[in-house]
């Protein structure tokens, strides 16, 4: 039995773009455990989106392998739940039917996902929006009811990419603890989460290990492990360790000294 | 009542200069002594339109039929042919070279060789229409379906959708406000078709009441004629901008190509 979700061993990855060849990762080496709950913090441009792709069997890494459950990635793998880093909702779809897009484009019957489409949406606080269209939400709603639509079919993997970049504060943390319900924080079954974000003291909260990055090319400089107690609560967030973690990772992450 | 008032409000302006121009026209016709078979009075273009000498109503219904077939056929070619195009390679570059050649021939002059092949009546017609129309809709069609966010059909390929299935329920609606956008161009085409097809040879229609005017000097009969066309054209584009709100109410407020 293998309990490796993720397994990346010295990837590599290099766009061909116009202006020449642009090395986005390189040396990447990452083990991600069944029900770990990775978050990942780097600058802008360090590859994060991309480290996403590849693991998720949409882009190829130029280099190293990549396996996911055991098994070489090659093509886009099955069982996953993406969130993408623009909401990337279907403008001529309710939102209701863009949460039920993952049944249809599988070949389930969308009328049997419908209950629980209307369970995520009112978890996200957008049931009284099922029926709008994307282009009358704000940023950070589309961001909610793409989360929804990544859930709908209850996949065992999920990929985030910068999923809560556009909350507000308070939502933001409405969203975190939800989503570590939805991971089965307190239950013996959880997901397996590769989470981006832009924020530090989120990535502390949330995660097992904080996994940070430093850019051109992107690799990893730190790993950091996170022992604060599980259930996180908001006085876990509050607590001093949290604090110092945060700090470490943020002195990493600038190369300052504070 | 409000809404109607407002409604007449923002159109004044239109309203008014056509008056105005209205009334220019006529007294340049009645006070500045231009001849009635150069330039016709409003007044005699009116007695023109309601002159019971001329079938119009016979004449209308045969131009509009071929408009509209004109349309149809313009329409259901060019999305056919636009979604071959986006659907594979190889079709695209076996069929783009012919394409791009029939657009290039002028269409007007290849007018009377359909006539020759098929004769007078209203499919010639049609089909002049439906070739100087149908061109914008294979490139918009193509272009919709093929220039997609990436990121949209990578959530085609997460969930492992079959290809007919992204093209459905992806490519295809994202496809619409281009299709429309072009299609309001083939409304436009397929008005000139059926005209240029009835002067080249034709009994009926409104194209054949202004070559017929030619001989008799009755210039306000041409005007009429041309009243009727341009009304004929302004419904058929109207029918277009209608569809587009009603197919693609996501993509208001300017967002159509
Ligand atoms: N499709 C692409 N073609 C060429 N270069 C790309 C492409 N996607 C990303 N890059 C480049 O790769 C680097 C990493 O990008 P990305 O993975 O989006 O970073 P992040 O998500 O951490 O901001 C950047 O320098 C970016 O410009
Ligand atoms: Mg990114």
């Amino acid at each position: 039995m293998n309990d490796e979700v993720i397994q990346l061993d010295r990837v590599g990855m290099i766009y061909q773009a116009a202006s020449g060849p642009v090395e986005a990762l390189s040396d990447i080496s990452l083990n991600v455990r069944r029900g770990e709950f990775i978050a990942l913090v780097g600058p802008s441009g360090c590859g994060k989106s991309t480290l996403l792709r590849i693991v998720a069997g949409l882009r190829p890494a130029t280099r190293g392998s990549v396996k996911v459950n055991g098994a070489e990635v090659t093509k886009p793998i099955a069982a996953v739940g993406m969130v993408f880093q623009a909401a990337v909702l279907l403008r001529w779809r309710t939102i209701l039917d863009n949460v039920l897009l993952p049944a249809e484009l599988a070949g389930l019957d969308p009328r049997k996902y419908r209950e629980r489409a209307f369970e995520l949406l009112r978890l996200t606080g957008l049931e009284d929006f099922a029926n709008k269209r994307p282009n009358e939400l704000s940023g950070g709603m589309q961001q909610r009811a793409s989360l929804c639509r990544a859930l709908l079919l209850d996949p065992p993997l999920l990929l985030m990419d910068e999923p809560f970049g556009a909350l507000d504060a308070m939502t933001r943390d409405d969203m975190n603890l939800e989503l570590l319900r939805v991971w089965g924080e307190s239950s013996a079954q959880r997901k397996t989460i590769l989470f981006v974000t832009h924020s530090i003291p989120e990535a502390v909260f949330m995660a097992d290990r904080v996994v940070v990055m430093s850019a051109r090319p992107g690799r990893i400089a730190e790993i950091k492990p996170i022992d604060l107690p599980r259930p996180r609560t908001v006085q876990v967030r509050a607590t001093a360790r949290a604090g110092e973690l945060s700090l470490d990772i943020f002195e990493k992450l600038t190369g300052r000294r504070s | 009542m409000m809404r109607s008032m407002r409604w007449l409000v923002a159109r004044l302006p239109t309203v008014s200069l056509f008056v105005i121009l209205l009334i220019a026209w006529q007294l340049a016709v009645s006070v500045g002594g231009i001849r009635e078979y150069l330039l016709p009075s409003p007044a005699s273009v009116f007695a023109a339109l309601t002159n019971g000498e001329i079938p119009w109503s016979r004449h209308i219904w045969v131009t509009a039929v071929e408009i509209i077939g004109a349309f149809v056929i313009a329409a259901v070619a060019g999305v056919f042919l636009g979604t071959m195009i986006a659907w594979s390679r190889i079709i695209s570059q076996a069929l783009m070279p012919f394409l791009v050649f029939v657009n290039t021939l002028p269409k007007v002059a290849v007018a009377p060789l359909f006539l020759i092949w098929m004769g007078y009546g209203i499919l010639p017609n049609m089909l002049i229409g439906a070739m100087i129309g149908f061109f914008p809709v294979v490139i918009n069609t193509a272009v919709g379906l093929t220039q997609i966010d990436r990121d949209l059909l990578d959530l085609g390929r997460v969930f492992s959708a079959p290809k007919w299935k992204v093209f459905v329920k992806i490519r295809i609606p994202n496809a619409y406000p281009f299709i429309l956008s072009a299609l309001k161009i083939t409304a436009t085409s397929a008005v000139v078709g059926a005209i240029v097809g009835e002067f080249v040879a034709s009994q009926r229609g409104l194209g054949y009441v202004i070559i017929a005017t030619q001989s008799s000097m009755d210039t306000a009969v041409a005007f009429a004629a041309l009243f009727w066309i341009s009304l004929v054209g302004l419904v058929t584009f109207g029918i277009v901008a209608m569809l587009t709100r009603i197919l693609t109410p996501w993509a208001e407020n300017g967002e159509n190509p």
